[in-house]
């Protein structure tokens, strides 16, 4: 099999670092918004005591989905064998290091006290979902390096063994990860929108879709800077295809988690108020995630003409993220918006708001902290590429 | 120590609960006099005097005695005496514990708060405080990543202030809706209970005084002032007085379908 060559990005369009520079100015901003929500505390955020995660969360558990799923295309061409998605994988993984980066990032700014976070690494209950996550995080990204080093040092990429069995171990492990990812809602027992096995496979589709989404624009953006096509026709059509199957699959496990609640009287409540009468929550799952993110790209896709042009891949993956960033919005911010049944059938009223919708606006500060995740994801990949040979070569 | 920290009464769980400062040995003997004094009292005037105020917990801790696991200190709350606008029992755990409202309803602590449910077929109400359930299979324990949330060896659920991080999963996880984050920088604290801007907190079922050999401060209010509703006691005691309540009449749990095993029994709900 002919060698495999990979470029730097070496000549870029001069807006390059106009990207770079914007991205720069909000991770700015977002670092000066973790600052004051430290020193003023939450209540400079539209969190409170009844929505206790808010748009950092949203952002953060996004990217973080995502990065697992940006792995796909690695994993496709290692473990599966797949010679044709081997140029992207090195993207594929370096994509996927960033956007974890960029989500952890958020994550640990948005603790009560961020400067804990050694307490954090060194202190674990191991009966805690979320210690284990932070276990599956910093795995996930020492085996991705490490699989980025097997696919790129010269020694050891000569044979396909050491890839295949480190993208085998990078596979499974973030099917672990974004299983525990699901986990940290789906074994919530006491919340209505929550307690659901499913959550975990739903978060794993999602994160399928998510990703692949993040790597055709990575690679439509990088090929524009470069004034090169670094995706081929074929690759494009293959892409194609698997947002097209990831997107099914997001919808279909949706359709299962609804319709399994909508089954239990006892659910009745928490879905009617998802579905039907939850103001924005209603309007962000049926108009953002399922119209905006689901049956509007799948359409674009399945054009028979319309569908197979790159800028109608491209916007179909966007619409693909605008939809994620809407359902992880449903999930996160609408589940701990409904109250908690204490007593079923009964109205509770309380100085606490039981029994109430709670009320959440996320503030400017929490926006800039969550879209400052991106943009780190953003500066890692743009230096990434510029310092090693992580792009294929344009296509022909 | 009233409270246990690394150094000094322990926790039984080997942690400290974050007390910021603790009482000297003279204020906790004169704590363990004031204590015995009311038990002698208790005793002397018997049923009457049992009834009315509840009866004194088990002897205070000497300092260095962990918490023993033979103890489950519990409440059992009457909300056929609970009276609608009493707030007797809120009142006494703001003094007792120094949170207070500042204005910011959404986001102020709640360490108990009063409830009223409503059957909406009928609209009769009943009320009730809510605060930590003390559960024995805790949810907010078993999701914490740190261990900050942890649970005494006699049953109180309490978080290490030194080691909660903020991450807010324990709120997530309580099926009460106990627990509070606090928003914003705070003054005026009390010594024997320490509260930080960025961590979680919740009822300590006064653990200060129950380690002094006294009862949490909402109960005492409740008996005082309040309507008599609430009595504190060991669990596990078949000669307490809660525990002879709670095998005498018929009581509930609330969302006891979680199997947490909560330490906060009710009746007349």
């Amino acid at each position: 099999m002919a060698k495999i060559a990979y470029q730097k990005l070496h000549t870029h369009r001069p807006h390059y670092w106009g990207v770079i520079a914007l991205n720069a100015v909000i991770l700015a901003a977002g670092l000066g918004a973790a600052y004051y929500m430290e020193h003023r505390g939450h209540i400079v955020t539209g969190m409170n005591n009844q929505v206790v995660w808010g748009m950092p969360h949203v952002f953060a558990v996004f990217l973080i989905v995502a990065a697992s799923g940006a792995l796909n295309i690695a994993s496709v061409s290692s473990v599966f064998n797949r010679a044709e998605y081997k140029p992207y994988a090195r993207l594929s993984g370096v994509l996927a290091i960033a956007l974890l980066i960029g989500g952890l990032a958020v994550l640990v700014l948005d603790l009560g006290r961020p400067d804990r976070l050694i307490v954090a690494m060194t202190t674990y209950n191991f009966k805690s979902i979320f210690a284990w996550n932070i276990f599956l995080y910093v795995g996930f990204l020492v085996i991705v390096a490490a699989y980025l080093f097997v696919m790129m040092d010269s020694y050891a990429s000569r044979s396909n063994l050491a890839a295949k069995a480190v993208g085998g171990l990078a596979f499974g492990w973030r099917l672990v990860l974004t299983t525990g990812t699901g986990s940290i809602f789906g074994w919530l027992v006491a919340r209505e929108a929550y307690d659901a096995a499913i959550m975990a496979p739903l978060f794993i589709a999602a994160s399928l879709l998510y990703g692949t989404a993040f790597t055709v624009l990575a690679l439509m953006l990088m090929g524009q800077a470069m004034r090169q096509r670094l995706m081929s026709d074929e690759m494009a059509g293959r892409l194609r295809g698997l947002m097209a199957i990831f997107a099914l699959a997001v919808l279909y496990v949706t359709a299962v988690h609804h319709l399994t609640k909508l089954y239990a009287s006892e659910r009745h409540g928490i879905e009617r108020f998802l579905l039907l009468d939850g103001g924005i929550y209603t309007v962000l799952f049926w108009v953002g995630q399922i119209l905006i993110g689901g049956i509007l790209p799948l359409a674009i896709l399945a054009a028979p003409r319309l569908g197979h042009g790159r800028t109608a891949i491209g916007v179909a993956a966007g619409l693909f993220l605008i939809g994620g960033l809407a359902q992880m919005y449903v999930i996160i911010i609408g589940g701990q918006a409904f109250p908690l049944i204490l007593f079923p059938g009964m109205q509770v009223t309380s100085s606490f708001f039981d029994g109430q919708v709670a009320t959440y606006r996320a503030s400017l500060p929490e926006i800039l902290l969550g879209l400052s995740g991106l943009s780190i994801a953003v500066l890692v990949i743009g230096f990434a590429v510029k310092l090693l040979p992580f792009l294929p070569q344009p296509a022909r | 120590m009233s409270c246990g920290s690394k150094s000094g009464a322990g926790c039984a769980s080997g942690k400290g609960c974050g007390c910021a400062g603790g009482q000297t040995v003279d204020a906790a003997r004169r704590d363990f006099l004031h204590g015995a004094a009311a038990s002698a009292v208790t005793l002397l005037a018997a049923g009457v005097t049992l009834y009315s105020f509840g009866p004194a917990p088990a002897a205070a801790r000497a300092p260095g005695e962990r918490a023993s696991s033979s103890v489950r200190y519990g409440l059992l709350i009457d909300a056929a005496k609970c009276g609608d606008g009493c707030n007797e029992c809120v009142t006494a755990c703001q003094t007792e514990n120094g949170w207070r409202d500042s204005g910011h309803p959404q986001t102020d602590a709640q360490w108990i708060r009063k409830l009223t449910v409503k059957n909406p077929k009928n609209g009769a109400t009943f009320s009730l405080p809510m605060m930590c359930q003390h559960c024995t299979d805790a949810p907010c324990v078993d999701v914490c990543p740190t261990g900050a949330s942890f649970r005494r060896a006699d049953g109180i659920v309490l978080v290490d202030k030194h080691t909660c991080i903020g991450c807010r999963y324990c709120m997530m996880a309580c099926p009460y809706k106990a627990r509070s984050f606090v928003h914003e920088p705070l003054t005026d604290q009390k010594a024997h209970a320490p509260r930080g801007k960025g961590t979680v907190e919740s009822c300590t079922l006064c653990v200060h005084r129950v380690d002094a050999g006294r009862i949490p401060a909402c109960v005492e209010a409740c008996n005082d002032t309040g309507g008599g509703a609430m009595l504190f006691g060991d669990l596990n005691d078949p000669n307490s007085e809660i525990a002879k309540r709670i095998a005498t009449y018929r009581t509930t749990r609330i969302r006891a379908d979680l199997g947490c095993d909560p330490g906060v029994y009710y009746r007349n709900i």
